[in-house]
């Protein structure tokens, strides 16, 4: 039996400090009652004389004469195959009306490290359906490669059409998909989950809930939620995951705020200094084990404040993943969907996904091709702007019609479009085409000879 | 040994009290023995950074001493490891634990029950020094690893010596005074290892890279800053001057960054060959994994115990390159452990002493006589992340005031998929001097020249692309134009180097400066055709200009350049 000690010296903001406990261990789970309900928390910090816990639910409604117990263990997370299918909130209790999970194995949720050497090299290519993505930003099986957007811009739509798009070349699964919303509108959680629902895609999915409304704190276990159950799915049940985690950047304020209640140093813009790591220890429970038939593939989801990609959130975000595709507010004001900005966005594992074996062996060419002269182009825009195309040499005239055709054919698609990498290709080649030849200094002649359309006719025999 | 007792438990620092140890002692902290290290004493109080997760460690578990600080296992066995950032080897760490690293394992540097056949090279009555060579064990099948007298023990007269098959543990050499010595060294990670006198830097080492060769090289011992905001290349460089550099060891230490990176490089070095020799990457190669999310007290002792081992295989008489991806993360760690001790922060928080830590980091490079004689070298590259890519950050200038050679990635040229991003006009390397005697000798009297040409050409375009700003390229006098043409032609078809392009990714010093030359060689015949009443359009339009753009992708380039060549002459003779 668990003492209950009513010793609470002090209560500020989501912490409370208790003294005159037995020994604590640090990141032990807490539970804390008061007028009949349980609320949970877990040791920040823990000494002979005091233990600092943050209480997940909030600390309202607690008074020092609130009782606590601490229960011996770290936080761990009930899992079974029945969660499949299961809507739970932010801290992992049934938000569908549902039992309680009947646990088979309880999972720590910090989740340990996966030794590296233990990796798998991930190289599967994924097919979205979307060309910015598929075409020049290629994602694989057990990347982490997280949207970066603004307020107002469509990254849910973005997010979804990959979720329902996703698939392997050449084979028939599909992924289970773990959906984790931190402070994000009922609006916003209620389109999720209709979509989910529409395309049967709930069956296979795991449901984790912290609406705006919800505490902040519990913002801070909902992902570790998410990715211990994804690593069970993965490494227990050999699926293949995808997890969806929207909005990073709400978690990270709750990082903030924690951090500023503990009256730590705050490192640039008052973000904890050890946000990295923080941050690092999510993304990287992304990945794929040697001799193990699942993965996890992730698709954070953060908004820029102020759409400002050196904000600490986006520019941690984006020395940790593997790459990032960017959501522009330019694009999506010319009326055009998915608005993906290619510049800067970026999949590092693209070269192992693509190429012979993969996609196709000109990929790589085609992409840094396309990639070169629509960056040209909209360099070129700004000169135009200032002296009028005219003024343009006849090469730049053509680079800068280039980037619109490129923005109107290639980037812009359906909604439910869905198209094969090698309809992507097709489009690059055929924007490519409208080029002379000799413009395409980044392409080997023996793929020319064989995929430009003016000689694919011949080359096909 | 004193048995203290847990006082405070806050992430991955702890307190204790009843301890004797001294500062950077190793300890085991709790019921686990989580290897843990001090570094902070004060009143009755230690201060323990731990290695591993602290999660569930309670106040009054025991930490027991070790009398020892944390030292690296040094001897046949070290190379194609791969080590977290204590020097676990990792492969032994999934056999104990699985795929997910579990708490409180133990495992030795080097395995201590495999056997190596020592041939000495000294005999009975010999007087060896300090740090000389006693025997030699092929550890690689081109690798020859020399035993040596611990650098600090006295050395003297041999009574025994033996040879064999031994394994690390067996002594192989017994002293008059009794020492006995075996095949193992144990070296603590935070002190530098001696050397008889660091010499200067006057060898290039070559990378196969031409922006780096050609415009910013760096020495052998010498080194070199790479920073850049995220995903402007620095991982990408740092594997490929791993696996193209004419070094004779690589230690990569992966510090706080990607477990998939690491699994890539892992996949790739067993697999790729080292054009030198023909052998296996890994074979040349040590590595150190510790990721991200692998604990950070860990991660700071990641890029000593990396030196350590480099600094051994260079007192063996061996060129080795250290590259570390990335130092901003060792810097945050030794930020995030000073923030829980409660020190006073420095600049944005991190602790005080950073730049004396990077100092130290740095100066333990350089090109040494070494004790066994000879001549060994360390080079370091270190990765540097500013945050928002803005380099005015403390990390990245306390690094500039540190390393010789200055590579800035540029988050422009990254989104024009121009590769290696390094800037051109930022970028700086202050061997240069001393190095080009070294290309003149070896590689062609017109090496400096040309480079000093290309360079000026590229200072000159960036001038003139401001005014093209403002004007458009066509208001520019006809033989600006053609710098501007020229100036591209040696950004877009020397200077980019796609480091997936299976032959472009090493590109050796004569291709370097034959492809450079020849872009030079295209301005000079352009300048005169101009002179001639040749229009800007009729020498920008020469085919064969568009042809040189391909040379550099073909591995039997010189037939194919040399028909380029003849081709514009050609050209230009046909002009009118
Ligand atoms: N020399 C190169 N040739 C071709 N592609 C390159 C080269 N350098 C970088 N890239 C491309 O840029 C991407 C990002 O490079 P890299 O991973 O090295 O960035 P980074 O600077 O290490 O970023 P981070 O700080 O986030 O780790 C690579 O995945 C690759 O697509
Ligand atoms: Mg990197």
């Amino acid at each position: 039996m668990t003492k209950e000690y009513k010793t609470i010296t002090e209560i500020s903001g989501p912490l409370i400090f208790v003294e005159k406990t037995e020994p604590v261990g640090y990141n032990e789970l807490v539970e804390i009652r008061t007028h009949g309900e349980l609320k949970r928390g877990q040791v920040l910090d823990t000494s002979d004389e005091i233990v600092v816990i943050q209480v997940f639910e909030g600390t309202g409604g607690l008074s020092k004469e609130t009782s606590v117990s601490f229960t011996g263990d770290v936080i761990k997370m009930p899992l079974s195959p029945a969660i499949v299918g299961r809507v739970l909130s932010g801290s992992g209790r049934p938000r569908d009306g549902g039992p309680e999970i009947v646990p088979e194995v309880l999972r720590d949720i910090a989740g340990a490290a996966i030794n590296p050497s233990s990796r798998e090299k991930p190289r599967a290519f994924i097919q979205t359906g979307i060309s910015t993505i598929d075409g020049t930003n290629t994602l694989v099986r057990g990347q982490k490669l997280p949207i970066f957007s603004g307020a107002g811009l469509p990254h849910n739509d973005v997010a979804l059409q990959i979720a329902r798009q996703a698939k392997a070349l050449g084979e028939a699964e599909s992924f289970a998909v773990i959906f984790c919303a931190m402070g994000i509108t009922n609006e916003e959680a209620q389109h999720f989950l209709a979509d989910f629902e529409r395309t049967g895609a709930l069956e296979r999915a795991v449901v984790f809930l912290n609406l705006a409304d919800d505490p902040a704190v519990e913002r801070i276990l909902t992902p570790r939620l998410g990715l211990t159950t994804a690593e069970y799915l993965a490494f227990d049940l050999d699926m293949h995951v995808l997890i969806i985690y929207t909005d990073m950047t709400n978690y990270c304020e709750s990082l903030r705020q924690m951090g500023a209640a503990r009256e730590e140093v705050p490192g640039r813009r008052g973000y904890p200094g050890y946000m990295y790591t923080d941050l690092a220890i999510q993304y990287e429970r992304a990945g794929i084990i040697r001799g193990k038939k699942g993965s996890i593939t992730q698709f954070p989801i953060l908004t820029m404040p102020g759409d400002d990609i050196t904000h600490p959130i986006p520019d941690l975000s984006g020395y940790i993943t593997e790459g990032q595709i960017i959501v522009s507010r330019e694009l999506h004001r010319k009326g055009i969907y998915p608005p993906i900005d290619i510049r800067p966005s970026l999949s590092r594992l693209m070269n192992s996904g693509i190429g012979k074996g993969h996609t196709r062996e000109d990929h790589r060419a085609v992409s840094d091709q396309l990639y070169a002269y629509y960056a040209e182009g909209n360099d070129l825009r700004g000169l135009a702007a200032i002296v009028g195309k005219e003024a343009l040499s006849e090469r730049d005239k053509l680079v800068l019609e280039f980037a619109d055709k490129f923005e109107r054919r290639f980037v812009n698609q359906g909604r439910d479009e869905d198209r094969s990498i090698f309809e992507t290709l097709q489009i690059g080649w055929d924007l490519l085409a409208d080029l002379p030849e000799a413009m395409l200094t980044r392409v080997d002649d023996k793929f020319i000879k064989q995929y430009h359309p003016k000689y694919a006719g011949t080359a096909k025999k | 040994m004193e048995v203290g007792k847990v006082k405070r438990v806050a992430g991955p620092v702890v307190m204790a009290t009843g301890l004797k140890s001294s500062m950077y002692d190793l300890v085991l902290v709790g019921e686990e023995g989580l290897m843990s290290e001090v570094i902070g004493i004060s009143g009755n109080k230690h201060v323990i950074q731990v290695y591993e997760d602290t999660g569930g460690v309670r106040p009054g578990e025991p930490v027991k001493e070790t009398g020892a600080p944390l030292v690296a296992q040094l001897g046949p066995g070290v190379l194609t490891s791969i080590y977290d950032g204590i020097q676990r080897p990792l492969t032994k760490l999934a056999e104990m634990s699985g795929d997910f690293i579990s708490r409180g394992l133990f495992v030795d540097g080097i395995d201590h029950k495999k056997k190596w056949e020592f041939k000495p090279i000294v005999k009975k009555g010999d007087v060896v020094k300090p740090g000389q060579t006693i025997g030699e064990v092929q550890e690689q099948l081109l690798v020859k690893h020399k035993i040596m007298v611990p650098p600090k023990s006295k050395g003297g007269t041999v009574k025994e010596v033996y040879s064999g098959n031994f394994t690390v543990d067996e002594t192989v050499l017994v002293l008059d005074d009794g020492t006995k010595l075996t095949m193992m060294q144990k070296w603590p990670v935070r002190q530098a290892r001696p050397v008889v006198q660091k010499l200067a830097p006057t060898i290039p080492l070559r990378t196969g890279q031409r922006v780096v060769d050609g415009f910013f090289s760096l020495a052998k011992g010498g080194t070199a800053a790479i920073p850049g905001g995220f995903g402007t290349g620095k991982t990408v460089m740092q594997q490929t001057l791993s696996k193209w550099a004419d070094v004779d060891i690589v230690i990569y230490v992966g510090c706080g960054e990607r477990g998939n990176e690491m699994a890539d490089l892992l996949h790739e070095f067993p697999e790729l060959v080292d054009p030198r020799t023909g052998r296996p990457l890994m074979e040349r190669s040590i590595v150190y994994a510790n990721t991200s999310n692998m604990p950070v007290a860990a991660r700071e002792a990641s890029i000593y115990t990396g030196m350590t081992t480099a600094e051994y295989y260079r007192d063996m008489g061996y060129d080795c390159m250290m590259t570390a991806d990335s130092t901003s993360r060792w810097a945050e760690a030794m930020r995030e452990l000073g923030s829980r001790l409660e020190e006073m922060p420095g600049e944005e928080g991190y602790p005080a002493y950073l730049g004396a830590r990077l100092a130290d980091f740095y100066e333990r490079a350089g090109r040494a006589e070494v004790m066994a004689g000879g001549q060994g070298s360390v080079s370091i590259v270190g990765a540097v992340s500013p945050p928002g890519g803005d380099f005015t950050e403390p990390v990245t200038q306390n690094t500039l005031r540190m390393v010789k050679v200055f590579w800035a990635l540029d988050s422009k040229l990254t989104q024009r998929r121009h590769f290696p991003s390094i800037n051109w006009l930022d970028s700086y390397s202050l061997y240069d001097q001393t190095l080009e005697p070294w290309f003149v000798e070896n590689v062609s009297p017109d090496w400096n020249k040309n480079k000093r040409r290309a360079m000026a050409i590229l200072q000159e375009n960036a001038e003139l692309e401001e005014i093209v700003m403002l004007v458009g390229s066509d208001a520019l006098p006809e033989d600006q134009q053609i710098t501007l043409e020229v100036a591209r032609m040696i950004i877009n078809f020397w200077l980019a180097q796609s480091a997936f392009h299976p032959v472009d990714t090493f590109c050796p010093y004569k291709k370097q400066f034959d492809l450079l030359a020849a872009i030079l060689k295209y301005r000079d015949y352009a300048f005169e055709g101009l002179q001639k009443g040749m229009s800007v359009d009729q020498v920008k339009s020469v085919p064969s200009k568009d042809a040189l753009a391909k040379v550099r992708l073909e591995a039997e380039y010189e037939p194919i350049l040399a028909k380029v060549m003849a081709q514009m002459d050609a050209e230009f003779k046909a002009l009118k």
